[in-house]
């Protein structure tokens, strides 16, 4: 080839040459990693303990919910007042953001980027590669999380889940698997953001808390400044509640929440305010088709997925333009 | 130069905002030619290299490496380069084994040719009997000759080598300037960042000195003493008598006549004036020794920097 003056057409080469070898790498590092082996433990105590102490007090109650199973996720008892889902809800995002917070800035600090780089590989394939291979282990550790609660299920309960339960605890899981993605490419943003790990994972945390724990007190001052006081002359604001029910959502803490609520809890029947009229002819607490509920959490489903390819977007527009120095 | 071009580079040009970190640079590297990048940090070295890998883009001008635009063709360049960065990094938790498996799959190597590759490369650079260790286990010297055993695995037409004997001991650095020796002897084009100029010169055919960003000087040492020092032959005298010195500085070619103290001279002259200078001082039987020293590269380095940074003064 001979130097041109002929214009540059674009880049040749598709950018996910070598995202399956940087998968199998990042995937078999995630899963025999010592932080990965802490983390799944600590989720499968959690989620043991939970299973068995809400089996022991299903066996009891037999006969009064037609959906034995999904009340193992959603029941609580006297001794553990946190069902599965909020502990699920809870642990998840440490579980994401100990797989991810490092993925990038890692690289740079091992000094091992440039030379991975060097190989015949885009960027994109890496970061995506990374993020893949991170979501794959933990959907890994989710799935066997998932059959180790059936399994414990069918042994205590003695019987076996129906097929819309079934239908039901599988879209749980995929919704799981998404609302670790945004905590994921939230850690993996992060991992580009900042060169030092130790930053990179506290910004992380501190996200985590602010959007999990702090959020449902901050959603409500935000809702007074912009639709006005919660209540009205007449009682509640429909304005207030809607303004504050989209802020609310803007955590995906609210939208897993509201996701599980409607596939675990089958009556659940809307996810907001509800007007009287909108109740006219409805059989209170009688259970949703499941193709009704899949209707329902639709949006929040999507607004997961969404939420994590926006993130994503943004770490990978910020990592191409980064300098590879390292 | 002797073999096909593997590296052309026509006005390279990388700009950071008001910066401009390289300036224009043209340069050309033949296949089997080892040529040291040298210059003071911040002169556009490594962003210079990393524009002919593909690494960064460049805000203007082209370069043709293994026949692939590094812009346009990233990954066709990359196949047929390997680069050995400074202070390498390697996966700690994995043996040296899967670091150079793992790059070796992304280079597009079968796992057979890595198997059969590996042990020989290992061989090369003396690691054979640590290459299932964890690189953890690794010294800094070892880690540099892991680095380059994966290149020597990749089999390329060219290697960047940036600063590759910082971390090691004399011996090992011997050891490794032969090992680049081998690379050259496989007929790889070899672009050698150093501030060690005393092995830039004993390894490198020639020498691409840059500054500011700007190529300021490109060729061998000999052509570089010659631009620079005046002079492209070194030749040192010991001679008594009188006006030793005024008698040597007559002779066509010679430049320049430094007094070394005692009776010893160093003479810089644009030919090789060993047969004129002994003639004219044995006819008096004054000269007792005559020696041809090549012209040493720190010198050039040292007197370049010295006259730019007079001028800038």
């Amino acid at each position: 080839m001979q130097l041109s003056d002929s214009p540059i057409v674009g880049r040749r080469g598709s950018p996910w040459t070598g995202l399956k070898t940087v998968l199998a790498k990042e995937t078999a590092d995630h899963l025999s990693s010592l932080r990965m082996g802490i983390l799944e433990a600590l989720v499968f105590l959690a989620a043991l303990y939970a299973a068995i102490l809400t089996t022991s007090q299903i066996r009891e109650t037999i006969g009064e919910s037609p959906f034995l199973f999904l009340r193992l996720f959603t029941m609580t008892t006297d001794w553990l007042p946190l069902s599965l889902i909020a502990i699920l809800g809870f642990l998840i995002p440490v579980v994401a953001i100990a797989l991810a917070f490092d993925s990038i800035n890692g690289e740079f600090n091992r000094r091992t980027l440039s030379r991975v780089l060097a190989q015949p590989i885009y960027r994109d394939a890496l970061l995506l590669g990374k993020f893949l291979g991170a979501l794959l282990s933990l959907s890994i550790a989710l799935l066997s999380l998932w059959l180790l609660v059936i399994g414990v299920g069918l042994l205590r309960l003695g019987l076996p889940p129906s097929t819309e339960e079934m239908v039901r605890m599988l879209g749980f899981l995929v919704a799981t698997i998404a609302y670790g993605g945004v905590w994921l490419a939230l850690a993996l943003l992060f991992s580009v953001l900042f060169r030092a790990p130790a930053t990179a994972v506290l910004a992380a945390l501190g996200t985590w808390l602010t959007l999990s724990l702090f959020w449902s007190i901050i959603a409500p001052i935000f809702a007074s400044l912009i639709a006005g006081p919660p209540e009205g002359v007449l009682g509640p604001r429909l304005a207030y509640l809607n303004t504050e029910q989209i802020i609310d959502r803007l955590s995906p803490n609210t939208l897993y929440a509201e996701t599980a609520l409607a596939l675990l809890q089958p009556a659940t029947r809307a996810l907001g305010p509800v007007l009287l009229s909108q109740l006219e002819g409805a059989v209170l607490g009688a259970p949703l088709p499941v193709t009704q509920s899949f209707v329902l959490i639709w949006p929040q489903l999507t607004g997961l997925i969404a939420a994590t390819i926006l993130i994503y977007a943004i770490a990978y527009v910020l990592f191409q333009r980064q300098e590879i120095r390292a | 130069m002797a073999g096909d071009v593997v590296i052309e580079a026509r006005a390279l040009t990388k700009r950071y905002g008001a910066n401009l970190a390289v300036d224009h640079v043209d340069f050309e590297v033949a296949a089997g030619e080892i040529v040291g990048i040298l210059g003071p940090n911040g002169s556009g070295k490594t962003t210079t290299i990393l524009m002919l890998l593909g690494l960064t883009e460049p805000t203007s001008g082209q370069a043709i490496v293994a026949g692939f635009d590094p812009l346009r063709d990233p990954l066709e360049v990359k196949r047929r380069v390997g680069y050995l960065p400074d202070q390498i990094g390697f996966y700690e938790n994995m043996s040296a084994r899967d670091n150079l498996a793992y790059t070796g799959r992304l280079a597009g190597l079968t796992r057979r040719e890595i198997d059969e590759r590996f042990d020989a490369a290992l061989d090369r650079v003396g690691l054979g009997h640590v290459g299932h260790s964890r690189v953890t286990t690794y010294s800094q010297g070892m880690r540099q000759r892991l680095g380059l055993a994966e290149i020597l695995m990749k089999r390329p037409s060219v290697a960047v080598l940036d600063e590759p004997t910082t971390a090691l001991d004399p011996h090992s650095t011997q050891e490794f300037l032969d090992m680049i020796r081998g690379l050259k002897a496989d007929g790889t084009a070899v672009l050698l960042s150093s501030h060690h100029l005393d092995q830039v010169q004993s390894v490198c055919d020639r020498v691409a000195l840059f500054n500011r960003g700007k190529l300021a000087l490109s060729g061998t040492v000999t052509e570089l003493a010659s631009q620079v020092l005046g002079g492209g032959h070194v030749i040192d005298v010991e001679a008594q008598g009188d006006s030793v010195a005024e008698r040597i500085a007559a002779i066509p070619g010679v430049v320049r006549v430094q007094p070394l103290g005692g009776d010893r001279y160093r003479v810089d002259s644009e030919r090789d004036s060993r047969a004129e200078i002994a003639r004219r001082l044995a006819d008096r039987g004054e000269l007792t020794g005559i020696y041809y020293a090549r012209p040493s590269l720190n010198e050039v380095y040292a007197s370049y920097f010295s006259e730019v940074r007079d001028a800038v003064e």
